[in-house]
């Protein structure tokens, strides 16, 4: 007697995935990739359903999942090599910018740019292009890498570089893991003398005063952001600014081990947190206290790499704390002209309840030449919102349109709820892109949610 | 794709001119809606139902030829629907109430009922299962009844159906637990329709748009069974209590 297998069971590895905001779910199949050989075997028995590499899971939306689909996990894919003559840095995909940082720091190199979040792999963080608090001045993570070693559709192994093969190499910086698995990168470092951050703290009055402040100060400095308090109307704040500190700087007692990184975790979000903790009530609390906590004026203060760059990762999975609703984070970036924007957003989200507890505002500098590469010259606001607030949908497709209107964007490693509309008409250079996209990787063999979802 | 706010993007309907169907397509959120397959036989009816979500501003309307009685079809109906793009939401809303009093003198007529309520939905709720599953998403609607809930001497035939498809649902959505896809059951009460015309009103009788209400709110919770509407899971949990001699003899 034979017995038939339901195609309804679970299959090995098969699992449900959400990006770091725990919205919109789907389940894949999860596989380890140590060699580039698992990755083209991967490739060649992919399905229907396609094929996606998954770093940290760190995007908000749904980047780094795909319903149905074999995801492949590099981690142990994490060499790190440094090469102290060329001042580079040759990493596996896998491998997080928190292990790169623990590993070359001690040795006096920092990565080129961080993100707000030292757990993002080296694959996820070219792969979404993403930014950090020296975005004005050094431009993206994608800027500072001299070569991609990647597998296309067709399981061939690639070296990419931005002067032999432009249109691969770029469509793959900031392309969301949909040309192909990248393997291997090398990217610039920056030179320390000590893992401290001199930083300058000042508390701003309003909207107005913050972005003056901004407009006029950030050259002066390496790293720069502001926080603002989505809950006051004046859009009060409080901006840090920064750079490497040289060891010089540093106390007799610091400078005994000037280049020391160990950052730890101190502490866990419970397991489950039931929806509304989040709420206008504990927001209200919560950017009071923040505003509060900041000193007034002062400057030169020594913080560790981690508490200037990644105060969040001290809490593991704080992400839970928004309840099984989950969260988004909207993100765009619109030029100088439209300034006002700002205000007009976080007027709309408190006009509909939704209160961020994170609220960042920095400024651009230029954007790289990579089609779909998020960054562009002027402003940049990201905002934390739980997705259970009643209206958000229609705020959100309104400021959309304003966004639009005035030239901007939203950030994909952000997105998890714009139209296929917006995003074809908001990132100009998609058709370019797709058809990079498509030499690659001719029978569309990698695909995410994001990419479905988005029409990319 | 569902996106993180619940705007979904592709629906299917199977029974494609039902009124709680429509009804509750219209109630979804329609923002990023851009497919809407509305699986029926060919009929006024289904021609009209096309029409109003077309007129509702719905783009991307499609009709497909699905007979719930003809199960060697189902696979087709399916697999047309899936294989053009992701399917969201699933409403299976198929289903005829026959005549009791009919089925009771010529049961052929019976055995329609069964086969398009029952047989019919276990066809066509299996197929869509495996493309749910497959693809890592998405949510089957199955219309049951109250009247599943326990059998009653004046509409059992069709009773029986319904316990028949709410317990096949609720197995399916077991089944199916983890993968991804889910299985929402929803159980209505007396529903103002034209499957309905001309019976008497029941108490907590309601309309198609009341329905959907209720089964668009489901949907955004995630619920795995719902009344509708919801005050009728006490009025059900009291009557499935009553002792056989006594429910015997109740007006209902």
């Amino acid at each position: 007697m034979t017995s038939a297998v339901s195609p309804l069971n679970l299959r090995e590895g098969e699992q449900t995935l959400t990006g770091w905001g725990r919205t919109a779910p789907s389940a894949a199949v999860v596989r380890a990739a140590r060699t580039p050989d698992e990755i083209q075997d991967a490739i060649a028995a992919s399905g229907s359903r396609g094929v996606l590499a998954r770093g940290l899971g760190r995007s908000y939306g749904d980047a780094a999942q795909s319903g149905g689909a074999t995801i492949l996990d590099l981690s142990a894919m994490d060499r790190i090599e440094l090469d102290v003559t060329a001042g580079t840095a040759t990493v596996g995909a896998g491998a997080s910018l928190d292990a790169v940082m623990r590993t070359l720091i001690p040795h006096g190199w920092f990565v080129p740019v961080t993100p707000g979040t030292r757990m993002v792999t080296v694959g996820g963080a070219i792969a979404a292009d993403v930014h950090g608090k020296n975005h004005h001045r050094d431009g993206t993570f994608g800027s500072h890498v001299r070569s991609i070693t990647l597998i296309d559709g067709n399981g061939a192994q690639l070296r990419l570089d931005p002067t032999t093969t432009p249109d691969e190499f770029w469509a793959t910086v900031g392309g969301m893991g949909l040309t192909g698995v990248m393997t291997e990168a090398t990217f610039d470092l920056i030179p320390i003398t000590s893992s401290r951050i001199s930083v300058d703290t000042e508390r701003t009055n309003d909207l107005d005063d913050v972005m003056q402040r901004l407009i006029s100060g950030d050259d002066d400095y390496r790293y720069s952001v502001a926080w603002v308090d989505s809950v006051h109307p004046s859009g009060r704040g409080v901006l840090t600014r920064g750079d490497h500190a040289p060891v010089g700087q540093l106390s007799s007692k610091e400078s005994g081990d000037p280049l020391a990184f160990g950052p730890k975790v101190l502490a866990s979000a419970p397991g489950f947190v039931p929806n509304g903790v989040v709420n206008p009530l504990t927001m209200r609390a919560f950017n009071e206290a923040w505003f509060r906590k900041a000193p007034r004026h002062r400057t030169g203060e020594l913080q560790q790499i981690s508490e200037f760059f990644h105060p969040l990762d001290i809490v593991q999975d704080w992400n839970r704390a928004y309840g099984p609703a989950g969260f988004l984070q909207y993100q765009f970036a619109v030029p100088d002209s439209a300034g006002r924007l700002v205000g007009r957003a976080l007027a709309a989200l408190r006009g509909v309840g939704a209160l961020s507890a994170l609220t960042v505002l920095k400024r651009f500098g230029e954007s790289n030449p990579a089609p779909l590469s998020f960054p562009q010259p002027g402003w940049t606001l990201a905002v934390d919102v739980p997705a259970g607030v009643d209206g958000l949908a229609a705020v959100l497709d309104a400021l959309d349109e304003e966004v639009l209107a005035a030239g901007g964007r939203l950030y994909l490693a952000k997105d998890s709820r714009m139209s296929p509309a917006m995003m074809a008409a908001s990132y100009p250079r998609l058709a370019e892109w797709q058809r990079h996209r498509d030499a690659m990787d001719p029978n569309g063999v990698f695909t995410s949610d994001l990419a479905r979802r988005l029409s990319l | 794709m569902m996106d993180a706010l619940g705007e979904p993007q592709g629906v299917l309907v199977l029974g494609g001119s039902s009124e709680i169907a429509i009804a509750t397509v219209l109630a979804l959120p329609r923002g990023r809606l851009r497919r809407v397959v509305l699986a029926g036989r060919p009929s006024p009816a289904r021609d009209e139902a096309s029409a109003t979500l077309t007129r509702a501003g719905i783009a991307g309307v499609e009709v497909a030829d699905f007979d719930a009685a003809d199960t060697s079809l189902h696979s087709d109906v399916v697999d047309r629907a899936f294989d053009a793009g992701d399917i969201d939401i699933v409403l299976l809303a198929f289903g005829v109430l026959g005549d009791q009093a009919e089925a009771e003198a010529d049961p052929d007529t019976a055995v329609q009922v069964a086969t398009v309520n029952y047989t019919g939905a276990v066809s066509v709720g299996l197929r869509v299962a495996a493309r749910l599953r497959k693809q890592g998403h998405g949510t089957l609607v199955v219309l049951s009844s109250v009247a599943g809930d326990r059998a009653r001497r004046s509409n059992f035939v069709y009773g029986s159906t319904k316990a028949g498809l709410d317990a096949f649902a609720q197995g399916l959505g077991d089944a199916l637990h983890g993968t991804g896809a889910r299985v929402l059951v929803v159980r209505p009460g007396f529903v103002r329709t034209k499957m309905t015309t001309g019976l008497d009103e029941a108490p907590m009788t309601i309309d198609p748009q009341d329905v959907a209400k209720i089964i668009v709110n489901a949907l955004r919770k995630g619920r795995e069974t719902v009344y509708a509407p919801g005050p009728l899971r006490i009025v059900m949990a009291g009557l499935k209590s009553v002792p056989r001699p006594l429910f015997r003899r109740l007006p209902i």
